[in-house]
């Protein structure tokens, strides 16, 4: 297993390289900058960061006045108060004026762990993807974490990059980042296990505990959720027998809801889901939530057993 | 008192009545649209755009050019007939307000030449405009950012993060003017939900305050003057307005907060504004 690393570590010491580079790069905060590391670039430059305090929605439209004078904005609070608190500033003053706003919200999913239910976003990819003009990115590790900033710096307009709460081992030998372009990470033909975030290490391992059972499955990593590399979910359903989808998100309006979407509309295949199904999260560690919540390697490897033997009720 | 001119105020005057008759035929063009806030805050940005602020029509993204942010998004028509006078786009424009494909929508949009950012969903534009003042003083660029906000829109959660913001960064750089029409969808604000005493929160929470009329030309200017001399906090002018100003049957009507004159309205509302 690679090395385990914080996302939001990665994040801020990327803002620092962004900040040396170009000095309309600035940062906003809404009092969480401890947590989301926005204060490592605060520290470094403290006249292009802004705390504005508790107060989510003056966050975002404040971003947007600041993005329409040339200014690459990289707001940042929990995942949970950017996109359902502010979601009317990130949808009207953002998003509908494709202004230059990139929204890098941590503490997402049910790895949140201990903090519960209020401070653990399901449903926050749903709430972004349904805004037209909004990108979406979530890295499934630390150095892709800095990847996806950095290619978000570069392309003007609106994203939404998600990032967790504990630390995240990495993933060796995924080759580039390209926005917009899935990683297949493990070839096969048997099976396609799609996830985003922290469960790409969980399908990843769940593959190679197939594979010692003579399964093959094919591992994708589905970082950029919007716009959604539909070509390789065509193919997953084309050259396999289905498709598990994984994600610590809601079974509404997030990656799986997308992989579906797809494919009921160009290829029909089975797709089965992993998310929380209409449920609310809860306090407990990490690893705890992710398995009373059927997210570990063990319930990918089920699944993915059930769609190439058929007993997949 | 003598950099106002009596001529000069009087062609201000004569300008804000040509914007009145503009809005109240796009309106009944259009045949929807708000023209009660319209027309009450005609003269404050009349004068904002005709004797205050620094911009090029020629060169709307001059990049040293004074912003002006309507975060009252539902008054657009008055913005609009105010940018087509300026010269940023051909007046017969006008006639197209609220139409499939027009660059004139119901609410700003940034089609439009001359609107920076849009608008529609109250409160959020006061942040905007503090957005807009953080980059200017990040730049050291002398551009001011003038944000016009409605009494009803005070009622927002999100104008108070803003206030609390904008005198927290010492944004004296802005400037906000409060159409204080007293009316809102519903009647009036003291009976919806009170904001009052207006005068006292925006003090208490830090900001210059200046009353006026706002309707009398003299004081709207001299409004501006004392708001781009304090330094070291924001600036709202408190504007008391009346709501549909200058065409009598509108005036304090809750009615007209968002409905368009029938043409027999639209004739008389011209006859009046002649």
């Amino acid at each position: 297993m690679g090395e385990m690393l914080y996302q939001r570590d990665v994040y801020g010491k990327t803002l620092v390289e962004l900040g040396r580079e170009n000095k309309d790069v600035v940062v906003m905060d809404a009092d969480l900058s401890s947590s989301t590391r926005t204060n490592i670039f605060a520290r470094e430059f403290p006249g292009r960061f802004f705390n504005c305090g508790v107060a989510e929605q003056n966050l975002m439209a404040t971003a947007a006045g600041m993005a329409s004078c040339s200014k690459i904005v990289f707001a940042s609070t929990f995942a949970m108060f950017a996109t359902g608190r502010a979601w009317d500033q990130v949808r009207n003053s953002i998003c509908y004026n494709h202004l230059n706003v990139k929204i890098v919200a941590t503490h997402a999913g049910l790895s949140v762990g201990p903090d519960g239910a209020t401070h653990q976003a399901l449903e926050d990819i749903a709430l972004m993807r349904a805004i037209p003009n909004m990108n979406i990115i979530v890295p499934c590790d630390g150095p892709q974490t800095r990847e996806a900033i950095i290619a978000a710096s570069r392309i003007p307009g609106p994203f939404y990059i998600r990032l967790g709460r504990p630390k995240f081992p990495t993933l060796e030998n995924k080759g580039e980042f390209v926005f917009g372009k899935a990683q297949v990470l493990m070839q096969g033909g048997d099976v396609a296990i799609i996830a985003c975030g922290t469960m790409v290490n969980e399908a990843v391992s769940a593959a190679g505990s197939l594979l010692k059972k003579g399964v093959r499955a094919r591992v994708i990593n589905m970082h950029t959720i919007r716009p959604l590399d539909a070509g390789v979910i065509r193919l997953a359903a084309e050259e396999t027998k289905g498709i598990v989808v994984c994600e610590e998100h809601s079974t509404v309006g997030g990656l799986s809801s997308a992989v579906g979407e797809v494919a009921a509309e160009t290829r029909p295949v089975r797709v089965k889901r992993l998310c929380v199904r209409e449920r609310f999260g809860q306090s407990g560690e990490s690893s705890e939530l992710l398995k009373e919540y059927n997210l570990t390697s063990g319930d990918i490897e089920k699944a993915a057993a059930g769609i190439v033997t058929g007993n997949d009720t | 008192m003598m950099k106002y001119s009596e001529s000069h105020i009087k062609e201000l005057r004569e300008r804000a009545k040509q914007i009145r008759r503009l809005i109240v035929q796009m309106l009944c063009k259009a045949c929807s649209g708000h023209p009660g806030g319209s027309l009450s805050s005609t003269d404050l940005v009349t004068v904002l755009y005709f004797a205050v602020l620094r911009h090029r029509p020629q060169e709307p993204l001059w990049p040293d050019r004074d912003r002006f942010h309507m975060s009252k998004g539902h008054c657009c028509p008055l913005w609009y007939a105010v940018l087509a006078e300026s010269g940023y786009f051909p007046k017969e424009k006008l006639w197209t307000l609220r139409q499939l494909g027009s660059m004139l929508q119901g609410h700003p949009d940034r089609r439009t030449p001359g609107v920076e950012v849009g608008s529609g969903s109250l409160g959020q534009g006061l942040s905007v405009a503090c957005g807009m003042c953080l980059a200017g003083k990040m730049d050291k660029k002398e551009f001011r950012v003038y944000c016009l906000i409605g009494d009803g829109e005070m009622q927002e959660g999100n104008i108070w993060e803003a206030a609390m913001s904008a005198a927290h960064y010492k944004l004296d750089n802005l400037c906000v003017m409060l159409d204080f029409n007293g009316f809102q969808i519903d009647g009036k604000v003291a009976d919806v939900m009170n904001v009052e005493p207006v005068k006292d929160k925006w003090k208490a929470f830090g900001w210059n305050t200046i009353e006026i009329d706002g309707h009398n030309i003299k004081e709207i200017l001299s409004a501006y003057d004392k708001a781009a001399e304090a330094k070291g906090k924001p600036s709202i002018i408190i504007a008391h307005t009346v709501k549909g100003k200058g065409v009598s049957f509108m005036e304090n009507m809750v009615d007209f907060h968002g409905r368009a004159p029938t043409k027999e309205e639209t004739e008389t509302a011209l006859r009046e504004l002649q």
